[in-house]
C-alpha cells in the first residue's frame, strides 16, 4: 500500500535515534579531546630513544652515538655528535642527538638498522606545535623514553626485543668468564649453552 | 470532567494564592490556582492600572509573552533538531558550546545564543542594484506575519491572546501572507536567481494551500464554529470513558490530520518539501542575497511558521489543551498544550531526518493529483459523519464501517493509480 515504506523509513530513523542512547554501535563517535581510541599496537609515527631505568634517562640510554642510523636515514633526519672525555677519548653515548619530525617520514630504518636497540618508533601522536623549525626539532632529552614506556606501547616487540638483549647479555658474560679461566684448561670443552632468557 | 485530583490541583497552588486569596475560587481543574496561574501573573502586573489602560496593556503583555516564548522556543528548537537528526545519523551533535569561558558545556545549551551573536555581527550585504527598502522590508513582513498567526491559538483554557469568531479564517488569511514576503524577498534581491526561486516557493505555497485549507474545513463543518476556543471545547469528553473525543480519532479527523501535517510540512517549507530552499542543491533560493540577521529572521519566520501551524494542528485536531485521560487533568491545561506541540514539532524534525527531497514536479504532483481530491472526499466523509450524529447502537458501527471505507479506500485506489509503474521500485544494479 502506499506509504508503507514511508513507515519503514521512519521505523529506522526511529531505531537508529533510540540506539543512540544505549547501543555503543549506534554511536560511534569518539569525543577526540576527552576520549581517545586504543591505537593498534604497529601503530607508528616518529623515532624515540630507549633508556632503561627512567629515574636516570640519559645515563642509561642504549645508544652509543655509532651513527648508523645517522648515514641510513633516507631524509637524513638525524644528526648525531658522540660525547668525549677530555682527552678526546670516545665515551659511547651521544653529546647531541637531534631528529627532526618534520622532516622524519616514519619509515623506521633506523630502528631496523640500530645493532643496540636503542631507537624504536612512538605512538605519541598529539605533537602539533606553534612553530614550523626549533619546535619540531626534538633534542636527546625530548626524545628519550624509558623502557617501560616501550612496553606500554608495543609489547609484543618490546617482550622479543629484551629476549633477545638478554640472550646477547648471556652469550657475553659466557663468552668473558671463559676468557678468564686458565688457557691451560681444555679448550675443547665448550662453554654450556646460555639459558633460555 | 474529574474531580478525584482536584485536591493535588488545589494543593499546588496553595503558596500562591495565599497573598491572592479573593482573586481565585478553586472550583475544579477548569478554575483551579495552577489553570488560572498564567492570568493571575498578568493581574499582579496590570491590576493596578486603571481600567481603560488595563485592556492595552494587556494585549501589549500578551504579544511580548508570546513572542519571547516563541523566540525562546525557536532558540532551543534550532539546538534540538540539530541533536535529533545527529542522533538518526549515529552522532552526538553539538555539544559543545556552553558558558563562554568556562569549561560548563550544558550539553550545548549555548550554541543556539552564540549562532544568534554570530548572526548580529555579521556584515549585511544589499546588493547595489537591490530595492533597498524592500529587501529591507521582506523578512521583516515575513517575521510580523508569522506573529500574527499566534494571535488566535488557544494556548490553555483562559490563555488566548484573541478571541475571534472567525479564528480559523483569520490564522490561515495571516498565513498566506507569508507568500507575499517571499516573493518580496526575491524581488527586491534583484538576482535573476532569487526571484526564480521565489516563483517556484510560490508555486509550491501555493498549491500546499489548497490541501491545507480543504483539510481544516471538515473540523469546521462538524464543529460547527471558526472559533478556536470553540473547536477545542467541542473536543473536550471522553468515549467510553478513555477515548478522548478530539477530532483525529475519527475516521475523517484521522485522514484531516494526515493531509493537514503533510501540507503543514511544505508550507512551512520543511522537509522533505524545502524545495524553495534547499541547502544542498540551490545556493540559499530567494534567501541568496540575505546575510546576517536578516537571513537568520527568516529562519526565525520559518520555525515560527512551523510552530504556529503546529499549534494550529494541536487546537484542530488533538483537542487543543485538553487531557488525553481524565486521571490526567492534574496537569493545567497549558502543560498539555506544550506537550502536543513539542510532540508535533518532533515529528517535523523526525520526518526532516527521514526522507529525501521531492523534486518540483513530484511535489505539485502530490498536491494537486493526491492531497486535494482526499482533501474532498474527506469533506464528504466529514458531511456523513456530521449528518450520521444520532446513530446509535449497531448503526454506530455501519457509520464507522462507511466512514473507515470512504477515508482508505480513496487513499489506496488513488495511491495504486498514481503510483502505477512506479512503484515498487527494483534497484537492478545496487
Amino acid at each position: 500500500m502506499l506509504g508503507t515504506g514511508l513507515l519503514q523509513g521512519l521505523a529506522v530513523t526511529a531505531k537508529n535515534f533510540v540506539g543512540s542512547f544505549h547501543d555503543p554501535a549506534r554511536l560511534v563517535t569518539t569525543e577526540y579531546p576527552e576520549q581517545t581510541t586504543k591505537l593498534p599496537e604497529n601503530y607508528r609515527n616518529f623515532p624515540f630513544l630507549v633508556c632503561d631505568a627512567e629515574q636516570d634517562p640519559l645515563g642509561t640510554l642504549r645508544c652509543v652515538a655509532c651513527r648508523i642510523c645517522e648515514t641510513e636515514c633516507p631524509p637524513q633526519c638525524i644528526y648525531i655528535v658522540m660525547e668525549r672525555d677530555a682527552k678526546g677519548k670516545a665515551l659511547k653515548k651521544p653529546k647531541v642527538f637531534d631528529l627532526d619530525i618534520s622532516v622524519c617520514m616514519s619509515c623506521q630504518i633506523c630502528v631496523e638498522v640500530c645493532p643496540f636497540d636503542a631507537i624504536k618508533m612512538d605512538q605519541h601522536y598529539e605533537i602539533a606545535e606553534t612553530g614550523r623549525f626549533r619546535e619540531l626539532l626534538l633534542d636527546r632529552e625530548a626524545l628519550t623514553k624509558s623502557n617501560a614506556y616501550y612496553h606500554r606501547i608495543h609489547p609484543t616487540e618490546a617482550a622479543a626485543v629484551d629476549a633477545l638483549l638478554a640472550e646477547q647479555a648471556a652469550r657475553q658474560a659466557a663468552a668473558k668468564s671463559a676468557k678468564a679461566a686458565p688457557a691451560a684448561k681444555a679448550p675443547e670443552n665448550p662453554p654450556p649453552p646460555p639459558p633460555a632468557a | 470532567m474529574s474531580t478525584a485530583l482536584l485536591p493535588v490541583a488545589a494543593i499546588s497552588g496553595d503558596a500562591i494564592r495565599s497573598g491572592l486569596a479573593p482573586l481565585c475560587a478553586a472550583l475544579g481543574p477548569a478554575d483551579s490556582t495552577l489553570e488560572r496561574f498564567p492570568l493571575l501573573l498578568r493581574d499582579l502586573a496590570t491590576g493596578w492600572l486603571p481600567e481603560p489602560w488595563r485592556w492595552i496593556v494587556n494585549s501589549l503583555l500578551a504579544i511580548v509573552v508570546v513572542f519571547v516564548a516563541f523566540a525562546l522556543l525557536f532558540a532551543l528548537l534550532t539546538l534540538a533538531e540539530r541533536k535529533l537528526v545527529a542522533r538518526v545519523q549515529n552522532r552526538p551533535g553539538p555539544n559543545r558550546t556552553g558558558i563562554p569561558l568556562t569549561q560548563i558545556r550544558l550539553g550545548g545549551l549555548g550554541q543556539p545564543f552564540a549562532d544568534g551573536i554570530k548572526m548580529l555581527t555579521k556584515e549585511d550585504l544589499v546588493p547595489r542594484d537591490a530595492d533597498r527598502v524592500l529587501h529591507f522590508l521582506a523578512p521583516v513582513a515575513l517575521l510580523a506575519f508569522s506573529i500574527l498567526a499566534f494571535a488566535v491559538i488557544p494556548y490553555g483554557r483562559h490563555l488566548v491572546p484573541v478571541e475571534l469568531d472567525a479564528a480559523v479564517l483569520y490564522f490561515f488569511a495571516a498565513g498566506a501572507a507569508t507568500e507575499l514576503a517571499v516573493f518580496m524577498a526575491g524581488w527586491a534581491s534583484r538576482n535573476k536567481y532569487s526571484l526564480l526561486a521565489a516563483m517556484r516557493a510560490l508555486a509550491q505555497l501555493i498549491s500546499y494551500e489548497l490541501p491545507l485549507l480543504l483539510s481544516v474545513v471538515p473540523v469546521v463543518l462538524v464543529a460547527g464554529t471558526l472559533s478556536t476556543t470553540g473547536i477545542v471545547e467541542r473536543q473536550g469528553a471522553w468515549h467510553f470513558g478513555f477515548l478522548p473525543a478530539w477530532h483525529v480519532f475519527t475516521p475523517w479527523g484521522f485522514a484531516g490530520f494526515l493531509l493537514f501535517f503533510v501540507a503543514a510540512l511544505a508550507e512551512a517549507n520543511r522537509s522533505p518539501f524545502d524545495l524553495p530552499e534547499a541547502e544542498s542543491e540551490l545556493i540559499a533560493g530567494h534567501l541568496t542575497e540575505y546575510s546576517g540577521f536578516k537571513y537568520a529572521l527568516f529562519f526565525m519566520a520559518e520555525y515560527f511558521g512551523m510552530c504556529a501551524l503546529s499549534g494550529m494542528a494541536v487546537t484542530l485536531f488533538l483537542g487543543g489543551w485538553q487531557a488525553p485521560l481524565p486521571f490526567l487533568e492534574f496537569l493545567p491545561s497549558y502543560g498539555w498544550f506544550a506537550l502536543k506541540l513539542l510532540a508535533l514539532l518532533a515529528g517535523f524534525m523526525w520526518i526532516r531526518a527521514t526522507f529525501p527531497r521531492l523534486r518540483i514536479d513530484q511535489l505539485t504532483r502530490l498536491a494537486w493529483k493526491f492531497l486535494v481530491p482526499l482533501a474532498l472526499i474527506n469533506l464528504g466523509t466529514a458531511a456523513f459523519w456530521s449528518l450520521t450524529a444520532h446513530w446509535t447502537g449497531p448503526l454506530q458501527l455501519l457509520r464507522w464501517a462507511v466512514a473507515l471505507t470512504l477515508v482508505i479506500g480513496p487513499f489506496v485506489g488513488l495511491g495504486r493509480r498514481l503510483s502505477a509503474g512506479t512503484a515498487p521500485r527494483t534497484y537492478r544494479y545496487a
